[in-house]
């Protein structure tokens, strides 16, 4: 059978929005589009490689944005590139039997499987706040982890523990990383993260069959290289200084910056702004509709800064215009300062003044 | 102890004698390193965008230097303890310079890394130091006592001292050094999207400026972009330039060389003379101190003056 005769009939689609999938993907990922039939090829490979999704603390969102891109066929895609042989949400099957294909998956494809991660791993207590089939969850990664050909923590919570993880953090959840600590675990953070983040990271693995450049915090570099505030489309507000400053106030209506609203882009590194969600044209993203960056890609900053608390800016750009070649210097003297001083100085004269007459007194007697 | 006045004339013929061989015998080598590293910058090349001053606070981990009530900026009006470089901008005052045919410029403000620096000269404990091989003007905060000397003498108003510090040090820009052993340049050179900075040996640089002179206005041409010696190049229209390198003369010389379409009085830059500040006070402090006759012979004199006087 020809490869477009494959495509058509496994994925529902042609081979051209296929391809066009492709160097879409490609891009994404920081690539050439000329990588397209190489990605193409890792896609259609005849073994598709088994994945195990596990759910920990969490509200499913990233599972719930990985199914929402409006584009016609990427729920096929996914359940066609990949084997997705364990996942809780999206199983047939449930209870016992679902947990004996995990182990039969697991057992059959030690060392070749993707392990996806979604959700914190409580600690606590020796992890009885999440367990699964009578299991501590911690147990479950611990166990299934070292197994796995690659590990990838989607969303905050997987990443480092997410809201979960805020004070007071009742139940020690932490993200997988901390959990595995012997192994490379690629976080994709985001809440919920941008499934087209996540997409690149697999079919990179895939064609490559090594993990993409990654971060110090192990975040993909082509898709958090780069800080919110630096591809930002209200940028060019703050650096003229114009920002909203209530909501629906003037400022808001005219779609200016949203630092002092508490927008965290300044200080999240992601690439909302460009990649944007749900594939449905521009502004689809919380800034874009109006809305504070939340810094939900950022450990210390979503979930730990208040929403609308101002971010510290801690990677600091000069403003949009230079300064003079002499600028007045204030004087540092203030009037209080002048009159306090005044004041010791005449004391102190008319102290001596006194003092001197007494002495000449007592001479003249 | 008795001196006729025999002696003290003799005594007095030698010290002077002395003195006059000693004055010309101060001839400092105080030369430009052969692999002198440095910066050209070329005003008619900058934009304004500013890269070079963020790319220099990521190089030197440095703390945003905001100005005014504002502090969401880093907002520098001159050199600080916080900002190593500086890009300011010069704008026509239409009343005073209305002969003025360029109505605005840019001039970057950063350490000249001098030939016979000023600050090496006046520091009493050898914390600011040249280096011998590349030029650069280091400082080192183990040796510094904070007296800010350097401060004081730099004829470019270069070096800062931390005032908000319990333990302060000296801030000026030591191009980039912790890059050099790395293999990198200047980050201000690194990131210039038009080549306004450009790092290298100063005998190219200088080369490259002297070139630049001499190419007529309004031509496209081709200009080394980053670090010389990469061969990267960015074209642009040439700009009727001053016909002076600022720093090639200027007290000695410095390996930041500058160029521009501006008078440099304009710019804030002001008219040195060619011998350097350092050598003047360095020949006068040599002479009168040269193997310490000159005091000796003082000191005879006192004691012979007070001795005739006892009785």
């Amino acid at each position: 059978m020809r490869e477009r005769d494959i495509i058509t009939q496994r994925l529902g689609i042609s081979r051209r929005d296929f391809m066009k999938f492709c160097s879409a993907t490609a891009v994404a990922m920081g690539l050439d589009a000329s990588f397209a039939p190489q990605i193409a090829q890792a896609i259609t490979a005849a073994r598709r490689p088994p994945v195990i999704w596990l759910h920990g603390q969490e509200c499913t969102g990233c599972t719930e944005t990985l199914l929402r891109p409006s584009h016609p066929t990427l729920d096929h895609l996914i359940l066609d590139l990949i084997s997705l042989d364990y996942h809780e949400t999206l199983c047939a099957g449930g209870g016992h039997q679902a947990e004996q294909v995990m182990h039969q998956s697991i057992k059959e494809n030690e060392g070749k499987f993707i392990l996806v991660i979604e959700g914190a791993v409580p600690v606590k207590d020796g992890g009885v706040y999440c367990q699964v089939g009578g299991k501590p969850f911690v147990d479950t990664v611990r166990e299934i982890g070292p197994k796995a050909a690659a590990v990838i923590a989607i969303g905050s919570c997987a990443s480092w523990g997410g809201i979960q993880a805020a004070a007071p953090n009742p139940t020690g959840a932490t993200g997988v990383p901390a959990i595995l600590k012997e192994q490379t675990v690629v976080t994709i953070p985001g809440c919920p993260p941008n499934a087209q983040n996540f997409l690149s990271t697999v079919i990179y693995f895939l064609t490559f069959n090594k993990l993409p450049a990654l971060d110090s915090k192990n975040r993909p570099l082509f898709a958090y290289g780069r800080l919110i505030h630096e591809n930002c489309e209200r940028r060019p507000h703050f650096d003229a200084g114009r920002f909203a400053g209530a909501f629906g106030d003037a400022g808001h209506r005219l779609g200016y910056c949203l630092f002092k609203l508490g927008c965290k882009g300044p200080v999240t590194h992601a690439n909302c702004p460009i990649q944007l969600f749900c594939e449905v044209g521009s502004g689809a993203w919380p800034v874009g509709t109006g809305h504070p960056c939340f810094g939900c890609t950022e450990e210390g900053v979503g979930f730990n800064t208040p929403l609308f608390t101002q971010a510290k800016i801690t990677i600091p750009t000069p403003a949009a215009t230079p300064p003079p070649i002499t600028t007045e210097q204030e004087s540092q003297v203030t009037p209080l300062a002048t009159t306090l001083t005044g004041a010791a100085v005449g004391v102190a004269v008319g102290a001596a003044m006194m003092a001197g007459k007494k002495a000449t007194s007592e001479d003249e007697e | 102890m008795s001196l006729s006045r025999r002696d003290v004339l003799k005594g007095a013929a030698c010290t002077g004698l002395v003195l006059a061989s000693g004055v010309n015998a101060q001839a400092r080598d105080k030369t430009l390193p052969p692999a002198a590293l440095g910066i050209l910058y070329d005003a008619t090349l900058c934009i304004g965008c500013q890269a070079c001053m963020s790319g220099c606070k990521r190089a030197n981990k440095l703390e945003p230097d905001p100005s005014g009530n504002e502090s969401l900026w880093d907002n520098p009006t001159e050199l600080s303890t916080k900002s190593l470089t500086v890009i300011k901008q010069y704008r026509q005052n239409e009343t005073e310079d209305k002969a003025q045919t360029v109505k605005s410029g840019f001039i970057k403000r950063q350490c000249m890394h001098c030939v016979d620096p000023a600050c090496v000269s006046a520091c009493p404990v050898s914390a600011m130091q040249k280096d011998p091989a590349t030029g650069i003007v280091t400082y080192n905060k183990k040796a510094c006592i904070g007296c800010r000397y350097c401060q004081i003498a730099c004829p470019y108003n270069v070096p800062t001292f931390e005032f908000d510090k319990p333990f302060p040090q000296i801030v000026k820009c030591q191009l980039c050094d912790h890059l050099l052993a790395k293999g990198d340049i200047a980050a201000c050179c690194q990131v210039c999207p038009t080549g306004a900075s450009l790092y290298g040996p100063v005998e190219l640089l200088k080369e490259e400026a002297k070139r630049r002179l001499a190419l007529p206005e309004g031509q496209v041409a081709l200009f080394p972009a980053n670090d010389i010696r990469t061969g990267r190049t960015v074209s642009h229209t040439t700009a009727e330039y001053q016909q002076h390198i600022y720093g090639e003369k200027e007290l000695g010389g410095t390996q930041v060389l500058l160029l521009s379409s501006l008078p440099f009085a304009k710019l804030g830059l002001q008219d040195l003379p060619e011998e350097s500040y350092a050598g003047v006070s360095e020949n006068i402090q040599h002479t009168l101190y040269k193997g310490m006759i000159l005091p000796m012979a003082l000191l005879a004199g006192l004691l012979y003056f007070v001795k005739r006087n006892e009785r």
